[in-house]
């Protein structure tokens, strides 16, 4: 899960990470009244959306006045910021954070996340802050140390002034950044987070270290023990149908395409996408409707699919473990007896119970194509969905 | 022979009165695993599915001699009930657990560091050797018994496959499901190495999806140290960057862990890598 930056900074308070003064606003006069209250000569305006990249396409302004700062707030609140991190429609900015600014002698960059070859908690650092982290990979790789943590031994100081002389800090800023990667790891560990992200960390003209931004996501697997940190979840950053679907306890991700796709098992669920390809279509969904399923997640499942008016043709694609035939294919009878079914839906059945489900979807009113098997399913669906069958 | 399990494995399973535990311990037993108890905190002492149930995993080795142990505890419980078993010294734990925390993983990898028990998964549909032992939730009736050694990521794409060799009449030495989660037991090569060990396993079916970096790691070893023929598939060639499909551990970040570097390094290893789910059992035939 992830979180807008003025909640990451908030935690970053509270585990005593150094952020810049400031505070949200949702109204251009409550962000013009804040600037008043942070006495400065210029601050920052940053549109808060689930999604990088802001500076460069107008999410993060500069303002000289308190009424610039009401301008430019007014001009963000109610857009939708498409960023190269977002889709082509972009993410609705409903606030905004308004910070002092800081007078910035370097940028750095720091991180803290899983490392999945090694099983650890590593932290990333950068003297070359400021570009993404990809990017100082690509042209500055001698810039970029990583330090291991081992879970028994936790973090210690040696690990801390690695990173210290990688961040070619003096000797008294030391003390600073300790606090920081203590901070980060506490943060990590207690809150269940899978990556923290400090870019740019600045150092200021005076020799303080501040975290000018501040990205944190979450372990879903872990949010059930958070109900603080599931409290900051702001579902109008997700997709609509994507939150719609988890609701019904399905796994659904829109794409491009105009083949929907029904099928059981993430790991079915993408080898299906990339069939449908592999024969000339293009998918218009992932979609898992899990082990446990039943007809009513199945009917679920359909409306989700046909809601895409993209959408030109159906493959239900089922492999039964757990999960019966039968009970899918009661599940789309139900769902086409509900719904206006205007598009071909191709079915393929195996697995337990296959037998006594393709019974059960010959002998209906519908229009169903009942696949031999998932190449002949693949092949009629992209047909089917170019109008050519 | 096989790998892992066998007709003589004595197997305990974890949760094992639970809606979960009692279903797949019953369709176990139906199948003729040596199921031999089960563990379930307070209710020692009591029967269960006409087997015996213990407080603990220590006392139910001590009692039955089981070797191995199945997992199905809810996922806030899971990393104890493998620390559990760990402790006890049992030689192969397989959690079907889905959901357990990354951190709790991690520790629980750790804490497995120097010890000389294996983990399955979490996240996974567990081990099979057919007609011998099913240690899982796969469906029985699509296995056969015979040359084709299975190991993948994901369960259902475990069930095509078997399904395939089977239709294919070559058959499954034994299937293991590594599991979906980003940090996780045995690997690839772990599951290969015992797979080019094994007279009865002829060639191996690998599955793998995108996300992290564990099947490049797998083609070196293949390189340097498989001769068994290997048929390869990876899920997830159409995926869209950035968002995780379905498993904790499918996704691409940063453009790493794509299907098509995979399939690269697959291919540069010898592997006969398929570009289609359903050309598995047939490129696997024609190896033979």
């Amino acid at each position: 899960m992830n979180i807008h930056e003025y909640q990451a900074k908030k935690l970053f308070q509270h585990y005593a990470i150094p952020t810049p003064q400031g505070c949200v606003a949702s109204s251009a006069l409550d962000a013009q009244n804040i600037a008043q209250t942070l006495t400065n000569e210029s601050w920052v305006v940053k549109a808060q959306i689930h999604a990088g990249g802001r500076g460069k396409v107008g999410g993060v302004k500069l303002a000289k006045t308190p009424n610039d700062v009401f301008n430019f707030t007014n001009e963000l609140l109610g857009k939708r910021l498409i960023t190269k991190q977002t889709n082509a429609h972009g993410l609705p900015i409903e606030s905004v954070l308004i910070e002092k600014t800081y007078p910035i002698k370097r940028e750095l960059y720091l991180s803290l996340l899983v490392e999945r070859s090694s099983e650890r908690l590593v932290f990333v650092a950068s003297s070359a802050g400021g570009m993404d982290i990809e990017s100082i990979a690509h042209q500055l790789p001698e810039e970029i140390i990583t330090v291991t943590v081992h879970p028994a031994t936790g973090l210690q100081p040696s690990h801390c002034r690695k990173i210290g002389y990688a961040l070619k800090l003096e000797r008294a800023q030391q003390k600073q950044l300790d606090v920081i990667l203590h901070g980060m790891m506490n943060l990590f560990l207690e809150k269940d987070a899978s990556q923290i992200e400090i870019n740019p960390l600045i150092e200021t003209q005076t020799g303080e270290l501040i975290a000018l931004d501040a990205k944190i996501n979450f372990d879903d697997n872990a949010l059930a023990l958070h109900d603080d940190i599931l409290a900051l979840r702001d579902t109008n950053q997700e997709e609509a149908k994507e939150h719609e679907a988890e609701q019904f306890g399905l796994n659904y991700i829109a794409l491009d395409g105009n083949i929907g796709c029904m099928v059981n098992g993430a790991g079915l669920a993408m080898a299906t996408m990339d069939l449908v390809k592999l024969k000339g279509g293009l998918p218009a969904n992932f979609l898992d409707v899990g082990g446990g399923t039943n007809a009513e997640k199945v009917c679920e499942a359909f409306k989700l699919i046909l809601a895409d008016g993209n959408v030109k043709a159906v493959l239900v694609n089922i492999f039964g473990g757990i999960v019966k035939c039968d009970i899918i294919a009661q599940g789309i009878l139900a769902a086409m007896a509900q719904i206006d079914v205007h598009v071909p839906v191709v079915v393929r059945l195996e697995g337990t119970n296959a037998n006594e489900g393709r019974a059960l979807l010959s002998n209906t009113p519908f229009t169903l194509y009942a696949a031999h098997d998932l190449n002949d399913a693949a092949q009629q669906v992209v047909s089917l969905a170019k109008g050519i069958a | 022979m096989s790998i892992l399990v066998d007709k003589n494995t004595k197997v305990i399973c974890q949760g094992f009165t639970g809606k979960q535990g009692s279903f797949h311990s019953q369709q176990a037993l139906d199948y003729g695993t040596r199921l031999v108890g089960g563990v379930t905190p307070e209710r020692g002492g009591q029967t269960h599915l006409g087997l015996p149930v213990f407080n603990t995993v220590n006392e139910a080795i001590k009692q039955t001699g089981a070797t191995a142990s199945v997992i199905y505890v809810p996922p806030f419980f899971a990393a104890d009930a493998i620390l559990e078993a760990l402790e006890a010294g049992i030689e192969l734990i397989v959690c079907i657990t889905e959901g357990i925390p990354t951190l709790h993983m991690l520790r629980v990898k750790a804490a497995m560091q120097g010890t000389k028990s294996l983990l399955i998964g979490a996240n996974c549909p567990g081990i099979i050797t057919p007609d011998e032992c099913k240690i899982g939730i796969m469906p029985a009736s699509i296995h056969q018994a015979g040359s084709v050694g299975i190991v993948s990521r994901s369960g259902t794409l475990t069930y095509e496959s078997v399904h395939q060799t089977t239709q294919q009449g070559l058959g499954q030495s034994t299937c293991v499901g590594i599991g979906g989660d980003p940090i996780h037991g045995m690997n690839f090569i772990d599951v290969l190495s015992r797979f080019e060990a094994d007279p009865q396993t002829k060639g191996i079916v690998m599955v793998g999806e995108i996300g992290g970096s564990d099947e490049e790691a797998a083609a070196d070893y293949i390189k340097a140290h498989v001769t068994k023929p290997v048929v390869a598939y990876i899920a997830g060639q159409t995926a869209p960057a950035g968002k995780r499909m379905g498993h904790a551990g499918a996704i691409v970040t940063a453009g790493k862990g794509t299907a098509e570097s995979k399939m690269n390094a697959l291919k540069i290893a010898g592997v006969e890598v398929v570009s289609a789910l359903t050309d598995i059992g047939v490129a696997m035939q024609r190896c033979f």
